[in-house]
């Protein structure tokens, strides 16, 4: 239900405060996203300078670099996923507790990027577990990543409680669990998660 | 340092039988090797590096290369007895004919060390192995226990390209995973089919994505039909 904004405006002038329950939650959700102390390749060192007082992440709420997967809300895929450590990271995302954000950071992350042809490398990581935010760049500027986290913010505030399209953590019916790829004689199996990824249509 | 001749001249005189070969290095760099034979290389490369005045003590790299089996035709000149028609009376000729023959000459697996030495300053030497094959016969002696430095990356060519060490203290695969069947450093790899989606695809990505393409929709139409 929405408050007509004058009407808050002026009601904030005389001291009374109107908003709604989905207002504040989502206002408070979008404001603690901690992110997962975790980092792949060389686009960590770009995340670790996002968090640092040049850029300072924590201006936003992602205050916090957790170090355990059952305190954090977002998991930055920062780096080259590799088909070795993919069935790690697919782990770490299901030991995360709802709600829970992900944010693709780099070429490798979100499609392989330069290594996308190699024997070891996973062509994005949206092919197992749902991305929020895929950033370009290799590796993405700091200001990428703080744009990718405004990004997931406006995503967060934009979100109804309620309705057909509720976030994943309201929905009894979502899959909270993603399938865990295994290592096979070729390849990990599955290629893909069907559940998650299906092949995108390509317009030309 | 003494030249790669006084090096092989030095092997053989404190390692009997060694059959140190030299290969030459046809490029520019010039960067000519010891080729070492599988069965006296431990014993070489101990010498290498415990001798005085050579003191390779350094190992600072070692790689693998891959040489498939090469077909290779040539052409020869044959004389053969032919039958032939001169003046109304049959003659034997001999004659020469030009033949093209091709033969396979066998692949191999190769590992390649550079050694250095840390207290006479000078080096590169280079030493090679070579496998009798690319199949079943991919053994070669480990030099970890003289240089303790070709540990992983001894893991690492047998990962990628299959060369067993003999005598190697912890010889898993060190990139892939365990239960990975294949190398993928070998020029015969067949990598897994995920050409799904490309959407930049060109040259040879693209011929590899049209394939893919061009198998699902036979696979589709068979499964259409049955």
């Amino acid at each position: 239900m929405a408050v007509d904004q004058e009407l808050k405006i002026e009601l904030g002038k005389q001291g009374v405060f109107v908003t709604t329950l989905q207002e504040l939650y989502n206002w408070g959700r979008r404001n603690s996203v901690w992110p997962m102390n975790f980092g792949l390749a060389c686009c960590a060192i770009e995340m670790i300078a996002t968090t640092m007082a040049r850029y300072d992440l924590a201006r936003f709420g992602a205050e916090v670099f957790r170090p355990s997967p059952r305190q954090a809300d977002m998991m930055i895929i920062s780096g080259t996923v590799t088909k070795k450590m993919a069935p790690q990271v697919v782990r770490l995302y299901n030991q995360m507790a709802e709600p829970r954000y992900v944010i693709a950071m780099g070429a490798c992350a979100i499609s392989g990027g330069p290594f996308k042809q190699g024997y070891n490398v996973l062509k994005g990581i949206d092919r197992y577990i749902p991305v929020d935010v895929h950033i370009p760049g290799c590796p993405p500027r700091p200001e990428a990543l703080l744009e990718a986290f405004i990004t997931l913010q406006k995503k967060i505030d934009g979100q109804s409680l309620t309705g057909e399209d509720r976030p994943r953590f309201l929905n009894s019916e979502a899959p909270g669990e993603f399938a865990v790829p295994e290592p096979g004689e070729h390849d990990l199996e599955p290629a893909a998660n069907k559940n998650v990824w299906t092949v995108p249509v390509v317009i030309r | 340092m003494k030249t790669l001749e006084e090096i092989k001249a030095a092997i053989e005189a404190a390692v009997p039988g060694a059959g140190v070969e030299i290969v030459q290095n046809p490029g520019p760099a010039a960067q000519h090797s010891l080729r070492l034979q599988p069965g006296s290389a431990f014993e070489v490369a101990k010498f290498l590096r415990d001798d005085a005045e050579l003191a390779l003590n350094f190992l600072s790299n070692v790689t693998g290369v891959d040489w498939p089996d090469k077909e290779i035709s040539e052409k020869v000149k044959v004389t053969r007895a032919v039958t032939k028609t001169v003046d109304g009376v049959e003659q034997t000729v001999e004659e020469t004919v030009e033949e093209t023959r091709k033969r396979v000459e066998p692949g191999y697996l190769e590992v390649v060390y550079h050694l250095f030495s840390m207290t006479q300053k000078h080096g590169p030497v280079i030493l090679r192995m070579r496998t009798e094959n690319r199949s079943d016969k991919v053994e070669l002696p480990s030099m970890t226990p003289v240089w303790r430095s070709a540990e992983f990356q001894e893991r690492e060519i047998f990962d990628l390209y299959g060369v067993v060490f003999r005598g190697h203290p912890d010889l898993r695969r060190i990139l892939m995973w365990e239960g990975f069947k294949d190398h993928p450093m070998r020029r015969d790899y067949v990598e897994p089919d995920d050409y799904d989606y490309e959407p930049t695809a060109h040259d040879a990505v693209l011929a590899k994505a049209k394939a893919h393409q061009a198998a699902q929709q036979a696979a589709a139409e068979k499964g259409a039909a049955q």
